[in-house]
C-alpha cells in the first residue's frame, strides 16, 4: 500500500492544487490539509471521482493542539556530563489561547477500489470553532461528529442531530480540550439528606504522575527522513 | 375504534439483551419500531485522555479494557501504532505469536458473541457449549501472560515473554475429584503448543456441534433470516467492517487487502455472506472460527520449527531482563529510564488498523516528540455499528431489536471507551 502513497499524493496535488494547503507522506500514509471553506467540495470529490472513489468514511476526530510540544520539565541535550536536567521547576504558565489553528478535525477516509488510505486535516476556524458537516456524503460521519462536538466543541454546520452523546446528560465542558482537566470539574455523591445523588466541586488536587518530557533522539530521527 | 397513538419504550440500560450498558428510546407504533434512538456513554472512562496522560507504555493495558472480549487485537493495533512511529520491526517469532494469538482472541470473540446472540433469541445450549471451549482459551491467556482476560502481552518491539514449555495444571480438591483432574490435564502434559494444537484438533468438531443446534433450526432461522438487512452499499455508508461489512457480501478483510505482521504468509479464506441479513452475519462468523483454526494451525507449525528472540534487543524500548540488572550498571539506567520516564517517539501522527473480530480496530497516534501520546484516538467497530442501529431496527418488531444488538456484536467497553 506504501508504495502507492507517493502516487497518491501527486494525483491529489494534481486535481486539487492550491486548494490543499498541505500534503505531506509520513511512514507510508498520505495527509492533506484543506481549508474549512473547502472541505465540503473536497470531501465530493474524493467520495464521487473514480480515481479517488473513498467511499468509506472510517473515523472523524478532533485534535486539540493548545498544548503541541509543550514538554512539563525543560530537558537538556547534555544529559550525560551533567546529569539529567530533572531539577528545574514545573512550568505552571500556560500559553495565550490561540485561536487560529488550535481545532483541528482529521478525517479518515478507505477505498475499497483502490485500497487506500487518507487523512483529511482540517482547521476550523472561530469561535466556537466550526466546520461543515459530511454527513450527507458519509453516512458514518453522524455519531462521530457528535462525539468530536461533545469532546471538543467543534461545531458542525448543517448536522441533523448535534447532541452530546459520551457524556453524561447536563454535562457541562469538553472533556478532551486541553485546558480541561484530567480528574474533571465536579464529582457525584448520594447526599441522605437531599435523598439524591448531588453534584459538587472535585476535591481532589490534580497531579501529574510522570511529567511530560520530549527528548530528540537521533537514532530514530535518521529512519524518520527514510520513511517520509 | 380509539386512535392508537405511539408510545415511547425505554429499554435498558440494565437490560440482560443489551449486553451492557445500552439505553435505547424506542419509538413504538404498536409492537413495531417507528424510531430508535440509542444513548451511550454510560461506560465511558476518557481512555483517550487518560492514554494522553501516561507514558505509552502504561496504556496498552486501558487497551484491553475497550473491546473486553477482544483483548490482544486492541493492544495489537496499539503496539502496531507506536512500532510505524518508531521504525522499529519486531521479530519473526513474536509477529507469529501475535497472529496466533489474535485468531485464539477472533474464536474467544465469536465463541462469545455466538453463545450471547443465540441466549438473546432462545437458545441456551450454545451458550454453555461456548463456554466450555472459551475456558481452554482463556488459559492459554494465562499461561503467556498470568492473566486470564486482560493480557498486557504485547509490548512495542514484540511480545513479553515467550510462549511457556508447560501448562499449568488443575489440583485436586473438594469439589474435583482425581479422575476429574486427570481428565482436565490430559492435554496439559505438554508445552502451551502442545495444548493449543490439541485444541485446535478438536475445536472443528465442537463448531459442528454449534451448527447442529443452529444451522438449520427453524426456530433460529425465522428469528434470523430476513432481519436487519443491510445492502453492500449502505454498509460503505454507514462504516460497517469486520463481519458485518463481510455479512453484506463486500469482501474486505485488512488481513488479507492491508496484510500486517504475517499474514500475507498463512493461508486462510474470507467468508462472505449474500443477504446482507442476521442469518448471514452468523454464517460469517462461524466459518471465521474455523478460518481462526486453519491460521492457528499454521502459526503451531511455524513456531515450533523457529525459536528465536520474541521482542527487540534494544533497552531504549523494552527493559533489560532483571539478572542483567543486577549486575550491570547500564542496564540498570536503563531500566529505571525506562520505568521512571519510559520512551520517547519521535514527532509525527500515524493510523494503525488491524482486523478485530468485530470490525476494523484502529489507532491514531499524534506524537509531538513526548514520552506520552499527544492525542490518541481510538476508532472502535461497535461505534460505526451501534450508530446504524436507528436504520437497521426501523419497521421491525420489538423482539428484532435483541436480535440486531446481537448481531452487530456491541460491547460497551469499546462503544464509549
Amino acid at each position: 500500500m506504501s508504495e502507492s502513497a507517493q502516487a497518491l499524493a501527486a494525483r491529489l496535488e494534481k486535481r486539487f492544487g492550491e486548494t490543499l494547503v498541505e500534503t505531506r507522506v509520513h511512514v507510508g500514509q498520505v495527509t492533506v490539509k484543506v481549508a474549512a471553506e473547502h472541505l465540503r467540495s473536497v470531501c465530493l470529490a474524493l467520495r464521487d471521482e473514480e480515481e479517488f472513489a473513498f467511499r468509506q468514511l472510517i473515523d472523524v476526530c478532533g485534535v486539540d493542539y493548545l498544548d503541541y510540544g509543550r514538554a512539563d520539565w525543560e530537558t537538556s541535550e547534555k544529559a550525560t556530563s551533567e546529569g539529567f536536567s530533572r531539577g528545574v521547576e514545573r512550568r505552571e504558565d500556560r500559553q495565550e489561547t490561540i485561536d487560529t489553528g488550535r481545532y483541528v478535525v482529521v478525517y479518515h477516509l478507505l477505498s475499497h477500489e483502490n485500497n487506500q488510505r487518507l487523512r483529511v486535516k482540517s482547521e476550523a476556524p472561530g469561535d466556537p470553532p466550526c466546520v461543515d458537516s459530511v454527513v450527507d456524503i458519509w453516512s458514518s460521519a453522524d455519531w462521530f461528529e457528535r462525539e468530536t462536538f461533545d469532546l471538543f466543541g467543534i461545531l458542525f454546520d448543517a448536522h441533523p442531530d448535534l447532541r452530546r452523546i459520551l457524556t453524561d446528560y447536563g454535562f457541562i465542558g469538553h472533556p478532551f480540550r486541553k485546558d480541561f482537566p484530567l480528574i474533571g470539574e465536579v464529582e457525584v455523591r448520594y447526599d441522605p439528606e437531599k435523598r439524591r445523588v448531588v453534584y459538587e466541586p472535585v476535591s481532589i488536587a490534580p497531579r501529574t504522575l510522570v511529567p511530560k518530557v520530549i527528548r530528540h533522539d537521533e537514532r530514530y530521527a535518521g529512519e524518520e527522513s527514510n520513511d517520509a | 375504534m380509539p386512535e392508537i397513538q405511539n408510545f415511547t419504550l425505554n429499554f435498558g440500560p440494565q437490560h440482560p439483551a443489551a449486553h451492557g450498558v445500552l439505553r435505547l428510546v424506542l419509538e413504538m407504533d404498536g409492537e413495531v419500531i417507528e424510531r430508535a434512538d440509542p444513548h451511550i456513554g454510560l461506560l465511558h472512562r476518557a481512555t483517550e485522555k487518560l492514554a494522553e496522560s501516561k507514558p505509552y507504555n502504561q496504556s496498552i493495558g486501558y487497551m484491553d479494557r475497550l473491546d473486553y472480549v477482544s483483548m490482544m487485537c486492541n493492544e495489537h493495533a496499539y503496539v502496531l501504532a507506536m512500532e510505524r512511529l518508531l521504525g522499529i520491526e519486531p521479530p519473526l517469532r513474536s509477529q507469529y505469536i501475535r497472529v496466533m494469538f489474535d485468531e485464539i482472541t477472533r474464536i474467544l470473540n465469536h465463541l462469545m458473541w455466538l453463545g450471547a446472540h443465540g441466549l438473546d433469541i432462545g437458545a441456551m445450549t450454545v451458550f454453555l457449549y461456548c463456554f466450555r471451549e472459551r475456558e481452554d482459551l482463556m488459559d492459554c491467556y494465562e499461561a503467556v501472560s498470568g492473566t486470564r482476560m486482560h493480557a498486557t502481552y504485547y509490548r512495542p518491539g514484540g511480545v513479553y515473554r515467550d510462549l511457556p514449555q508447560s501448562m499449568p495444571q488443575y489440583e485436586a480438591s473438594r469439589w474435583r475429584s482425581n479422575k476429574e483432574v486427570d481428565r482436565l490435564n490430559a492435554d496439559r502434559q505438554g508445552s502451551l503448543l502442545d495444548f493449543i494444537e490439541a485444541f485446535t484438533e478438536r475445536f472443528p468438531e465442537r463448531i459442528d456441534e454449534y451448527e447442529t443446534l443452529l444451522t438449520d433450526n427453524r426456530i433460529w432461522k425465522q428469528r434470523t433470516v430476513g432481519i436487519g438487512v443491510v445492502s453492500p452499499e449502505r454498509a460503505l455508508q454507514l462504516g460497517f467492517s469486520g463481519p458485518m461489512l463481510r455479512g453484506s457480501g463486500v469482501e474486505w478483510d485488512l488481513r488479507k487487502k492491508q496484510p500486517y505482521e504475517v499474514y500475507d504468509r498463512v493461508e486462510f479464506d474470507i467468508p462472505v455472506g449474500v443477504n446482507g441479513d442476521c442469518y448471514d452475519r452468523y454464517l460469517v462468523r462461524v466459518e471465521e472460527m474455523r478460518q481462526s483454526n486453519r491460521i492457528i494451525r499454521q502459526c503451531i507449525d511455524w513456531l515450533r520449527a523457529n525459536p528465536g528472540p520474541v521482542i527487540v534487543d534494544d533497552h531504549k524500548l523494552v527493559p533489560p531482563r532483571r539478572e542483567e540488572m543486577k549486575e550491570d550498571m547500564e542496564s540498570l539506567i536503563h531500566h529505571f529510564k525506562l520505568f521512571t520516564e519510559g520512551f520517547c517517539i519521535p514527532e509525527g501522527e500515524v493510523y494503525s488498523a488491524v482486523e478485530a473480530p468485530k470490525g476494523e480496530f484502529g489507532i491514531y497516534l499524534v506524537s509531538d516528540g513526548a514520552n506520552k501520546p499527544y492525542r490518541l484516538k481510538i476508532r472502535a467497530p461497535g461505534f460505526a455499528h451501534l450508530s446504524s442501529f436507528d436504520e437497521m431496527v426501523r419497521g421491525h418488531m420489538l423482539a428484532d431489536v435483541v436480535a440486531i444488538i446481537g448481531t452487530q456484536d456491541i460491547v460497551f467497553g469499546e462503544v464509549d471507551r
